[in-house]
């Protein structure tokens, strides 16, 4: 394969890739968005981990 | 929960002490290379073990891989076992591999030091380490995943804090990158001439640049970023109480950090034989990474809302806050300069240096340095010996890194000037020695700054060996702001 077309190939995939991955960032944000809007998750809950992290402290989900 | 089980804290206590030393002996190579630049005849003070040449890879594997990572691992083993909520006292296993993990690590510290000292190097910044030692860093690694791993499959806790997605980040980035970088063919086993500890690079030329700078963009990503924005998310909530500002925002940045940063290391070539493409995406995926960075930042800050009194009354807080600060300028001051207009004048420059001490001085070793000072009250069950050092040393400190980076600034782009200056016919108005004897006392500018941080680390030292061995002892441990006497 010639030199030009290979470098070609490559620029396009990481064009197609980034484009790719940007959506699936901005997607996920979304998601996020709309599982609290919905009552599904409480993603802010999850900042207790370090405050409340003594044995003693009640598991805020447990497994 | 089970009451009897207390945290086991001795694998992080040793990793606290090695944070300790190797901060000291990296910090005092560097202040000896830095007055080196200034007065050169100081080069000649040890022989050849004690020319730039050999300090610099010491001092730089000194500060990255013996300060940065002691400092992590210290956080991980200290509240890696909190926010899972096990402990290593019922986990036998997992303690023994968290020891072994230590002295593994020890073994290569003491290898490296006696290897770059005497000169063998594989001649790759922030990889100068020779193949035979390469091994024992691999291993060394695994070691730290099966702990990293381990832990977490035993946790209680069904979520992993977003501390630990940053650590696994930090394992994963540089478990992958450091293999690539370091594949390498040693001469003698195939030739059988030469020296039994030379390799060359599997890489040639241009290639090898790539993954050279791959990797040692992501030496700063993954140990200097993602290491350190773990301690971040955990200490700065738990010493000032306050739970962090956005979780989402956290979620959001660990995210498009990670999408972003791996490949932001093509800056390092502009302007080389790398193809243009790959510059310019290296170029503009490093401005996109203001935003995950700065997301981190303003979280960091944000979560201190309402309550910025504690900046007064707590030092610990001062050092983190400014930590977050200085994270957000040396983020937003990278970026500038991989703008290819921009990194024309600033490639090969003092500027460049300045920018990587603004990170190293500020964020790195300042939320390590608050990080031990949280820790240690904890692990030792005394309150800070005094907090009247703990302030001065701050102050010092900060002075030192002002001094520092303001130095490097100017002297940087003085010489990005000086090069480029030509008169009206195209001849270059200086020569390479006009640019080198210009520069000379914002050297030495930088040589106190280092000295002054220095003296600051060995004050810290000092306050952490008395908190070890003379502070009050304390009946419980606190909730959130650490004790201190005045």
């Amino acid at each position: 394969m010639e030199i030009e077309t290979l470098t070609l190939i490559q620029k396009n995939a990481y064009l197609i890739i980034t484009i790719i991955l940007c959506l699936c960032l901005y997607g996920y944000i979304l998601s996020m968005y709309r599982s609290e809007a919905r009552g599904e998750r409480d993603y802010e809950k999850y900042s207790r981990l370090a405050l409340d992290d003594s044995m003693n402290d009640e598991v805020i989900e447990k497994r | 929960m089970q009451k009897s089980i207390e945290y086991d804290y001795s694998i992080a206590k040793l990793f606290v002490f090695t944070t300790l030393l190797f901060g000291a002996i990296a910090l005092l190579v560097g202040v000896v290379i830095a007055f080196q630049m200034a007065f050169p005849s100081l080069n000649y003070l040890a022989s050849e073990y004690g020319t730039f040449g050999r300090l610099r890879p010491l001092h730089t594997n000194g500060v990255i891989y013996g300060f940065t990572l002691s400092g992590i691992w210290a956080g991980w083993y200290y509240f890696g076992q909190r926010v899972l909520k096990i402990s290593y006292a019922e986990h036998p296993f997992l303690k023994f591999v968290g020891y072994a993990h230590f002295a593994t690590y020890i073994v290569v510290m003491i290898l490296a030091v006696i290897t770059l000292l005497g000169g063998l190097t594989q001649s790759k910044e922030y990889a100068e380490l020779i193949w035979p030692i390469d091994f024992l860093v691999v291993i060394t690694w695994v070691l730290w995943g099966i702990s990293l791993f381990g832990s977490m499959g035993v946790r209680r806790e069904k979520t992993i804090y977003a501390s630990l997605w940053y650590f696994i980040a930090t394992f994963i980035g540089i478990a992958t990158l450091y293999i690539f970088n370091n594949l390498s063919v040693p001469t003698y086993l195939i030739s059988g001439v030469g020296s039994v500890w030379h390799s060359i690079s599997l890489y040639s030329g241009t290639n090898d640049a790539m993954i050279q700078w791959w990797w040692g963009h992501n030496a700063v990503a993954f140990v200097f970023t993602t290491g350190i924005i773990g301690l971040i998310y955990y200490f700065l909530p738990k010493e000032s109480g306050q739970p962090i500002f956005s979780y989402k925002l956290t979620l959001f940045s660990f995210w498009a950090l990670m999408f972003v940063y791996i490949w932001a290391g093509g800056h390092h070539l502009i302007y080389s034989t790398t193809p243009d493409w790959v510059q310019t995406l290296g170029s503009v995926f490093s401005v996109i990474l203001i935003l995950p960075s700065w997301g981190t930042g303003i979280n960091m800050l944000l979560t201190m809302r309402g309550q910025w009194h504690q900046l007064r009354e707590s030092p610990i807080i001062k050092f983190m806050v400014l930590a977050s600060t200085f994270y957000l300028f040396t983020t937003l001051e990278g970026p500038i300069q991989s703008i290819k207009s921009v990194n024309a004048l600033a490639h090969f420059t003092d500027w460049i240096i300045g920018h990587v001490h603004d990170a190293a001085l500020g964020w790195v070793g300042f939320m390590i340095i608050a990080g031990t000072y949280h820790m240690v009250p904890r692990i030792f069950k005394r309150e800070i010996y005094s907090k009247k050092i703990i302030d001065a040393q701050f102050w010092v400190m900060t002075i030192g890194i002002i001094l520092y980076f303001s130095s490097m600034w100017i002297s940087g782009i003085t010489q990005g000037m000086m090069w480029r200056d030509t008169d009206e016919y195209g001849v270059l108005s200086y020569q390479f020695i006009d640019t080198v004897l210009a520069l000379i006392p914002y050297y030495i500018i930088r040589g106190i700054g280092g000295l002054m941080y220095l003296i600051g680390f060995v004050m810290f030292i000092y306050n952490i060996l008395m908190t070890m061995t003379a502070g009050r002892l304390l009946e419980e441990e606190p909730k959130y702001a650490t004790p201190m006497a005045s």
